[in-house]
């Protein structure tokens, strides 16, 4: 697991206590509008995005670089790849 | 009509619904496993028949709050549920769903003429009237294809 709390995070989505697929979806639209290179970092409380996520962006070519337990939440990085 | 033809045994990435059932506890899994869909990048294609086309007339989406008989004890408390966890209402998660990627409702053409609709009495998120034949002839291509 790399040093997340050192890596530049561009865009932070608070989606807590947001159900799935509420933090996913959130996630593509964000990816959507984003550039190339960003790192977007997704506030989840639900169970099932910290799977979701990296499963999503392994189909979508996206790098997903990380979770992070925060108190009471999931703080799930990935980085734009195109 | 936008439809990609695999090769014999090839399978296309698009998961199909044939939607009978119009109570909200069942729409609930439709807007959610075609969200699913579009996250796995797949072609989502819902065909709307019987009382899964009534719940998408005109209003319907906003003032259905049926639940499946088995369940109708349960319908009151889930819908609280749902209210009070601000849970996003299925008809909105479908609509983000197809906001973010290809997602095409198509009306049954027979229950249309069954129920004497028009394509302008249902809600502007279905695309189309279609035919069983022709729905079924989308289905087959696909790897996924639920009846619910």
């Amino acid at each position: 697991m790399p040093d997340l709390s050192e890596l530049k995070i561009d865009r932070t989505i608070d989606a807590r206590g947001s159900f799935c697929p509420g933090p996913l979806m959130e996630l593509i639209r964000a990816m959507k509008e984003g550039k190339v290179g960003d790192v977007i970092a997704v506030l989840s409380t639900d169970s099932g995005s910290k799977k979701d996520i990296p499963a999503w962006a392994q189909k979508a070519g996206h790098e997903f670089i990380g979770v992070v337990q925060e108190n009471g939440y999931d703080k799930i990085v990935v980085k734009k790849l195109k | 009509m936008n439809t990609v033809f695999g090769g014999v045994g090839m399978a296309v990435d698009r998961m199909s619904f044939v939607v009978f059932n119009g109570t909200v506890d069942k729409l609930f899994p439709v807007a959610i496993m075609a969200s699913g869909g579009v996250a796995m990048n797949m072609e989502v294609r819902i065909f709307l028949t019987f009382w899964g086309l009534d719940a998408f007339r005109q209003g319907q989406p906003q003032r259905n709050f049926k639940i499946s008989k088995d369940y109708e004890e349960m319908g009151p408390a889930m819908m609280q549920m749902l209210a009070e966890k601000k849970v996003p209402s299925w008809y909105d998660t479908l609509k983000t769903a197809k906001e973010l990627g290809d997602v095409k409702v198509y009306a049954c053409g027979m229950t249309m003429d069954l129920f004497g609709l028009k394509k302008e009495d249902l809600d502007p998120i279905v695309d189309e009237v279609v035919g069983v034949g022709e729905f079924v002839e989308m289905a087959k291509e696909g790897k996924i294809t639920l009846f619910i």
